[in-house]
C-alpha cells in the first residue's frame, strides 16, 4: 500500500492543540500594547508634545531626582516618555498595519496572478521579486523619502513596499502547489471557474501563510520604520514615534538612557508579541488542527 | 529449501511491544526467522508492520517510537541482543548483519551521488574496501543484481535509472557486505507489476545464491504467495496467524486472515458479465494528447495518448490497465477537458464536447464525474464536508443553498457514511472514507459516466474492497457507467465488463474481460497478466515451496473457466466491516 503520510496528523499529535504558557504571555502583552496604544490620547499623563523645561531629563521612578507623574522620566526638553512612547506607539503601529495591508494587498494580488498565469504575467512579476530581493530595500527607501520628502504618506507607501516581495513569492508557490493537487482539479470538473475556485478553493487554504507573513512583515515594518526615523527620514518632531524617540534620544544615551530604553523596549515587546501571536492564529484558523 | 526446525534461527522475536507515546503499536509480537527462509509480514496499514522491521534495525527511535519491552535476538556468528545495545556496536551491525531495502527506491539513493559512490560508500563503512578495489567490489555487487551494462551505472545518478533498476541498486548496496538476514519492507510496492516480478525472482535467487533469511513486508497477499516460506499475519500490532504459506493459504484459520484473503484481488476471480450495450455515452474517437511542444519550444511534443478510440455504454465498466506512464491518466484527464487533447474527438451523449469553451462545457460537465487517486488531496482541507460533497450540484444549480446539508445528507448515505459526517472536515476520516466521500462528491450531480483514475489504489486491500463494491451498487442501482482506470489487473477484471489494455500511449488490446485475460491477443497483455502475483491456492495445497516459476500462469485462469468457482469460494467469506 501506498502510505501517504498526513504530515498535518504529525504535527497535531506533536503539538496539542492547547495556548501554552509563552503563547499566553504573549497575547496578554499584544492586547496590553494594543490598547494602551489604542487609548493612548485617554490614558497618558501628559501631552506627548508638552515641555515643561524646569523638570528636563528626569529620571523614571525609583531614581534620585524623580519628579512626581512622569513615571519614565522626561526627556530633554522636559516632555514626558512614557506619554511620547505610547503616542508613539499608536503612530508606529497604524504605520505597521497600514504598510502590512498594502504590502499585502500588492503582494497578494500580483503573487495570484504570477501563480495562475503562466508565461510573461509570471516573468516579469517575479523578476521584480528578484530585483527587489536583490536591492537592500533600506537604500531605497532613504532614496524616495529624500526625493519626496517624509509625509506620513509617503512613509506609508515606501513601508508599504518594503514587503510586497515576500508575500508574492508565498502567494504564488502556493498557488502553483494547489493548482496541481486534485481537489482543484475536481471543482474544475464539476463545472467551477477561476474566480469562484480562486475564492472558494485557493485562498482559504493560503490563510496560514498568509497570516504568518502579515506578522512577520508588521514587526519588519516597525524595525524599519525605526530606522528611518532614527535616520531623520521617518516621521518628523515634534510628533513622537518609537523609532523617532530612540533616533532623537541617541545623544543623551550615556546620561538619560531611558529615553531610548522606553521606546526600545517597546519595539522588543511589539515584535516578539505579535509574532508569538501570529504563530497561534494561523493554528487557530487551521480547521485541520481543531478537535479530532 | 532447508527448513529444519533444528536448525536454529537467525533472528528471534520474542513478546516484541513498541510503542510511539503513549499508544503501542505492537503488542507483544514474537516470530523467528531461519537460515534460507523468507518470512512474510502481511497486514495493512497500521498493523505495525513497518514498525516491527525499524525496531529490529533500532531505527525506531528515529521516527519517534520506542521499544517498550521485548527482545531482538541475533544469532549466527556472534550472537547478540539487538534492545540492549550501543550507538556504535548498532552501527556496525546495520547494513553488515542486517541490511534493508525500503519501499520508495527514489528517495533512498542520494540524488546527488552516482550510483558508483553510493556504492562505495556502504563498501568503505563496513568492508574498509577503497579505490580500485571498492570499484570492482561495486562492479560485482551490480553484476550480481544484473544489472545490465553495469560499469556504465556506476558513473550515472539515481534519476538515470528506472524505478526497476534503482531498486535493483538499493539491494546491490544491501547485499553488498553479505547480510545474514535482509529486511525488505514493501520492496516492489512503488513498481509496476512487471517490474515487481523480476524483482521478486532476483531477491528469491539472491537469497539461494546467499542462504540469507529474509523479512519481507507487504500488504499483498500475491506477493507473498510468491516469494514467502512461512507467514506472520499482524493486525492492530497482533499476531492473528501464523504458517506455513501453503498450509495458510489453503485453510486460514483466523477470521482476519479469512478476510484479507476474500478482499484481496485475485485475477481469473471472475468478471461480470458483458452488457448488451443498446446507447453509447461516451465516444472518443482517434484522441491524441501531447506534452511540450509549441512555437517556441525546443522540445518536440511528446505524445502521451496517442490515436485513442474507445467507446463507453450505457451502465457499463471500461477497464482501462496499464503501466505507470503508459498515458491512462492522460486519457482521463482529456476526457475530463483537465488538460486540451491535440487531436480527435469527444464525444459525450451525442455531444461533440472537444473544442467547447469552458461556459459552453460546463452544461455537460454534470454528465461526467472523476474520483482521483490520493484521497488525502482530493478534497478541500478547509471545507466542510456538507460543501465539499455538494459542490458540483450547487454549481451546477442543482441545490439552493438551504437544500445542501439535506441532499449531503442524502449523498453520504448513499456512500455508507453516517450523517455526523457532514459538519466535519477532511482531516478526520480515514483514507477509505475519504474516497467514499470523493465517491458522494461526483454522485451529487447524478453523472452519467464516472471515471475513477486510480481510486483504490492508495487504499488497503479490505478498504478497496469495499470501494469497488461500492462503485459496483452504484453501478446498478444508477445505470452510471464507468472508466475504470488502474495498473492492478486483478482489480479490474472484478469491476469491469469490458477492458482496454493499454501501452506508451496507445490502446494495444481491448475486448470483454474474460476474453481479453483468457485469450490475450497482444504480447504485452501476456506479459502484464504473467507477471501478477496470485494467490494460487492449487498451487499451494499441492504443497510446491520455494522459489515458484514466474512462468505464465494462465492455465489456471483458462481451467477456472471465468473463474466460478472463485466466486463461489468468496462467497463464504462475505464479509460486514469491521
Amino acid at each position: 500500500m501506498v502510505q501517504l503520510a498526513d504530515p498535518i496528523m504529525r504535527l497535531s499529535k506533536r503539538k496539542a492543540n492547547q495556548t501554552n504558557f509563552i503563547q499566553k504571555t504573549a497575547i496578554a502583552i499584544a492586547i496590553l500594547l494594543f490598547a494602551s496604544a489604542f487609548f493612548a490620547p485617554l490614558i497618558v499623563p501628559f501631552d506627548p508634545l508638552d515641555q515643561s523645561l524646569l523638570s528636563r531629563l528626569r529620571p523614571p521612578l525609583g531614581f534620585e531626582r524623580f519628579a512626581v507623574g512622569h513615571w519614565a522620566g522626561t526627556d530633554e526638553l522636559g516632555r514626558d516618555v512614557l506619554s511620547r512612547a505610547l503616542h508613539g506607539m499608536r503612530l508606529t503601529l497604524s504605520l505597521a498595519f497600514a504598510g502590512a495591508v498594502i504590502g499585502l494587498l500588492i503582494g497578494g494580488t500580483l503573487g495570484l496572478i504570477a501563480g495562475l498565469r503562466q508565461g510573461w504575467a509570471e516573468d516579469a512579476i517575479m523578476s521584480l521579486v528578484d530585483m527587489q530581493i536583490a536591492i537592500p530595500f533600506t537604500l531605497v527607501a532613504l532614496l524616495i523619502l529624500s526625493l519626496m520628502g517624509s509625509s506620513l504618506t509617503v512613509l506609508v507607501m515606501v513601508l508599504g513596499i518594503a514587503g510586497w516581495e515576500q508575500y508574492a513569492r508565498i502567494v504564488r508557490a502556493e498557488v502553483r502547489r494547489l493548482s496541481a493537487l486534485p481537489f482543484i482539479e475536481a471543482a474544475w470538473t464539476a463545472g467551477a471557474g477561476p474566480i469562484y475556485i480562486a475564492w472558494r478553493h485557493v485562498l482559504p487554504n493560503l490563510i496560514s501563510p498568509l497570516v504568518v507573513q502579515f506578522t512577520l512583515a508588521l514587526s519588519n515594518i516597525v524595525i524599519l520604520e525605526s530606522t528611518l526615523s532614527f535616520l531623520g527620514l521617518g516621521v518628523q518632531p515634534p510628533q513622537p514615534s518609537l523609532g523617532s524617540m530612540v533616533g532623537l534620544g541617541r545623544d543623551y544615551m550615556p546620561t538619560a538612557p531611558w529615553i531610548v530604553l522606553v521606546p526600545a523596549a517597546l519595539i522588543m515587546a511589539l515584535t516578539f508579541s505579535v509574532q508569538i501571536l501570529g504563530d497561534w492564529l494561523r493554528d487557530r484558523a487551521d480547521v485541520r488542527l481543531r478537535d479530532r | 529449501m532447508n527448513l529444519s526446525p533444528l536448525n536454529s534461527p537467525v533472528l528471534s522475536v520474542r513478546d516484541l511491544h513498541v510503542a510511539f507515546g503513549d499508544t503501542e503499536a505492537v503488542h507483544g509480537l514474537s516470530f523467528d526467522i531461519h537460515r534460507g527462509e523468507t518470512l512474510a509480514l502481511v497486514g495493512e496499514s497500521g498493523s505495525g508492520k513497518s514498525a516491527t522491521a525499524l525496531s529490529i534495525l533500532r531505527l525506531i527511535e528515529r521516527e519517534g517510537g520506542r521499544i517498550a519491552s521485548g527482545e531482538i535476538r541475533i544469532n549466527g556468528t556472534q550472537p547478540a541482543e539487538i534492545t540492549t545495545l550501543g550507538a556504535s556496536q548498532l552501527r556496525a551491525l546495520r547494513g553488515d548483519r542486517i541490511a534493508m531495502i525500503f519501499q520508495e527506491p527514489m528517495t533512498s539513493l542520494n540524488p546527488v551521488m552516482t550510483i558508483g559512490a553510493q556504492i562505495c560508500e556502504t563498501l568503505s563503512l563496513h568492508l574498509g574496501l577503497r579505490g580500485r578495489a571498492a570499484h570492482d567490489a561495486a562492479l560485482t555487487a551490480l553484476e550480481r543484481v544484473k544489472i545490465p551494462d553495469p560499469e556504465r551505472r556506476l558513473n550515472q545518478y539515481p534519476h538515470e535509472l528506472s524505478g526497476g533498476l534503482r531498486q535493483r541498486v538499493m539491494i546491490a548496496m544491501a547485499l553488498t557486505c553479505e547480510p545474514e538476514v535482509l529486511i525488505a519492507d514493501e520492496p516492489t510496492t512503488a513498481l509496476d507489476v512487471t517490474t515487481q516480478a523480476e524483482i521478486l525472482k532476483l531477491i528469491a535467487s539472491l537469497q539461494k545464491d546467499m542462504g540469507m533469511a529474509v523479512l519481507f513486508i507487504t500488504h499483498d497477499l500475491g506477493v507473498v504467495d510468491e516469494i514467502a516460506d512461512r507467514v506472520v499475519v499482524l493486525k492492530d500490532g497482533c499476531k492473528v496467524e501464523e504458517g506455513f504459506t501453503s498450509t495458510l493459504f489453503a485453510a486460514p484459520n483466523a477470521p482476519y486472515t479469512k478476510e484479507l484473503m476474500a478482499a484481496s484481488p485475485r485475477l481469473g476471480e471472475g468478471a461480470p458479465v458483458p452488457l448488451n450495450v443498446t446507447e453509447t455515452v461516451l465516444r472518443v474517437r482517434n484522441l491524441t494528447t501531447a506534452y511540450g511542444g509549441g512555437l517556441f519550444s525546443r522540445q518536440s511534443a511528446v505524445a502521451a495518448v496517442s490515436d485513442v478510440s474507445i467507446e463507453l455504454g450505457r451502465g457499463e465498466t471500461l477497464g482501462l490497465v496499464g503501466e505507470s506512464g503508459c498515458g491512462k491518466s492522460t486519457l482521463a484527464r482529456s476526457i475530463m477537458r483537465l488538460v486540451e487533447p491535440s487531436a480527435g474527438e469527444i464525444e459525450l451523449r451525442g455531444h461533440r464536447i472537444d473544442g467547447l469553451s469552458r461556459a459552453a462545457l460546463k452544461p455537460h460537465r454534470a454528465d461526467i464525474q472523476m474520483v482521483f487517486q490520493d484521497p488525502y488531496a482530493s478534497l478541500n482541507p478547509r471545507m466542510s464536508i456538507r460543501d465539499v460533497v455538494t459542490e458540483p450540484a450547487f454549481l451546477h444549480g442543482l441545490v439552493d443553498y438551504q437544500g445542501r446539508r439535506d441532499l449531503a445528507l442524502d449523498l453520504l448515505s448513499r456512500v455508507g457514511l453516517t450523517s455526523d459526517a457532514v459538519d466535519r472536515f477532511a482531516h478526520q476520516f480515514s483514507g477509505g472514507q475519504r474516497q467514499r466521500i470523493c465517491i458522494a462528491r461526483a454522485l451529487s450531480v447524478k453523472p452519467k459516466i464516472i471515471v475513477a483514475d486510480e481510486a483504490v489504489s492508495a487504499l488497503d486491500v479490505s478498504n478497496a474492497r469495499r470501494i469497488t463494491e461500492l462503485l459496483a451498487d452504484i453501478q446498478q442501482r444508477d445505470g452510471v457507467s464507468m472508466l475504470f482506470i488502474s495498473h492492478d489487473i486483478a482489480v479490474v477484471e472484478r469491476v469491469s465488463h469490458r477492458i482496454a489494455v493499454m501501452l506508451k500511449g496507445e490502446i494495444v488490446e481491448t475486448g470483454p474481460t474474460g476474453q481479453v485475460l483468457n485469450n490475450p491477443q497482444h504480447a504485452y497483455t501476456k506479459r502484464l497478466l504473467s507477471a501478477v502475483p496470485r494467490l494460487d491456492r492449487a498451487q499451494a495445497v499441492s504443497g510446491t515451496s520455494g522459489i515458484r516459476s514466474l512462468a505464465p500462469a494462465l492455465s489456471a485462469v483458462i481451467a477456472l473457466n471465468g473463474g466460478a468457482s472463485y466466486d463461489r469460494t468468496l462467497d463464504e467469506y462475505k464479509f460486514d466491516g469491521y
